[in-house]
């Protein structure tokens, strides 16, 4: 269980790191995908099913609009210089040592902080459910739902899904505004 | 503990995408890097060894099942992520119409 | 854009149907099986797409279109309200309440008003991913 998570997640960092580095914008776009498609898998061997449902039709058409963008405009990508090369000196010069170091800095106090966050959480597959333990004693009979997580969605966690309601139709309005072409003259 | 610290190691991925990259297609594309290893890592947590899917037959309720709290969760931030992505690429496109490119660098010094 | 081959035509009109019928069928047994409004919404809103693609941008005669897309998506966002309201209003004053009789665990009518929220936030959800992928064809189409 946890060597076939921990292949899932080595081949979705191959594919985000190939996707930022892809010469072409589209095929830049074919390895996100192959990010999303393994983010399906590991959703199924963490047995949650309605997550995989939602996350393979979401990837497919974020890949239509992607693609959809990229008919309109250029599929050649720029041409990035990750080091900065000084006429008479070489690339060993103060500017470049300096942006090691600053990554280097960077990078250690990220794992500093990660390590104190994650001392407190157990490890996968232990898991005390402090707050569901209501919800999965009672769910079915409180609610009439066999599927519990419809049942929190639209029960315990109404807000939510109304908050959430909201910002899809306030995302939806904005593209309508920005995509609109012929503006009104005042 | 190798699961969640390769998850973290795909959120810094996407951020070393939103730092260095000039292409806004790509920076996008890390946004969106970051946001499937959160979803990945709140999915780990809720995870119990051995239990079943969050749907419980009521005449036969034997065995664990796991946490479906994380899991409503995800499966709202899902739609809204894709809804703001498809923001993101909106602006993308107006800008690129504007500039005739997706250069940042550009766009940042042709303003005015 | 005028759409592919006669054969991508004809494959697609067998075939939007059978995934419409399928989101239909996800969104209403939301309660039994995995799935749910959500999921359910972006399955529909992909029949649709599936027809855009393959049969070009004259199919729907897009203007209006997206107008209705988007008229359907506050439909369906104003009526999740309602129902939330309505527990307020008819029964104990309590936001969200479940106001319909449960029924037994496990059938088809069971569940009070969940089944409800999942029609109307199937019917949200696809109508906001329709209005985007439609807001894009018509941008490129105006270019």
């Amino acid at each position: 269980m946890e060597t076939k998570l921990i292949i899932i997640l080595i081949l979705m960092i191959a594919g985000a790191i190939h996707s930022l580095h892809a010469r072409d914008l589209l095929s830049a776009i074919v390895s996100y995908g192959v990010v999303g498609y393994s983010l399906v898998v590991g959703f199924l061997l963490l047995k949650a099913p309605d997550l995989a449902i939602v996350q393979i039709v979401v990837e497919t058409i974020a890949l239509i609009i992607m693609v959809s963008v990229l008919i309109i405009s250029t599929r050649e990508d720029l041409a990035e210089k990750s080091t900065v090369k000084i006429k008479g000196q070489s690339y060993v010069n103060i500017r470049n040592l300096s942006f090691v170091f600053f990554a280097l800095v960077t990078g250690v106090m990220l794992l500093y902080f990660f390590n104190i966050v994650t001392t407190g959480l157990p490890e996968l597959g232990i898991h005390e459910t402090r707050m569901a333990t209501e919800y999965i004693a009672n769910g079915v009979e409180g609610t009439g739902s066999i599927n519990l997580v419809t049942a929190v969605v639209f029960d315990y966690r109404g807000y939510d899904t109304l908050g959430e309601a909201t910002i899809l139709f306030t995302a939806v309005m904005g593209i309508l505004a920005i995509l609109r072409l012929k503006t009104h003259k005042i | 503990m190798i699961p969640y610290m390769l998850c973290f190691v795909l959120f810094l991925v996407g951020l070393y995408g939103v730092l260095t990259r000039k292409n806004i297609l790509k920076i996008i594309i890390g946004l969106c890097v970051m946001e499937y290893s959160l979803y990945l890592f709140l999915a780990m947590t809720g995870y119990i060894e051995g239990g079943a899917a969050p749907i419980i037959d009521p005449a036969n309720r034997a065995g664990s099942v796991v946490d479906p709290l994380p899991q409503a969760i995800v499966l709202t931030a899902i739609v809204i992520g894709l809804a703001t992505t498809a923001l993101l690429l909106a602006i993308a496109i107006r800008l690129y119409k504007k500039y005739k490119t997706f250069d940042i660098d550009k766009i940042n010094t042709l303003k005015g | 854009m005028k759409g592919m081959t006669i054969i991508v035509k004809n494959v697609t009109a067998l075939l939007a149907g059978l995934v419409f019928l399928y989101g239909c069928y996800i969104v209403l047994h939301g309660h039994l099986t995995p799935g749910g409004g959500f999921a359910g919404g972006t399955i529909i809103a992909g029949s649709f797409i599936l027809l855009v693609i393959a049969n070009g941008i004259q199919y729907f005669r897009l203007k209006k279109e997206k107008e209705e897309s988007s008229m359907f998506e506050g439909a369906g966002i104003l009526c999740f309200l309602l129902l939330a309201t309505g527990g307020l209003l008819l029964s104990v004053p309590v936001f969200f309440r479940n106001l319909l009789p449960g029924g037994t665990p496990g059938e088809l009518f069971s569940a009070g008003v969940i089944p409800l929220y999942n029609i109307f936030v199937g019917i949200e959800v696809a109508a906001a991913l329709l209005s985007i992928f439609l807001a894009f064809v018509i941008y490129k189409t105006e270019e």
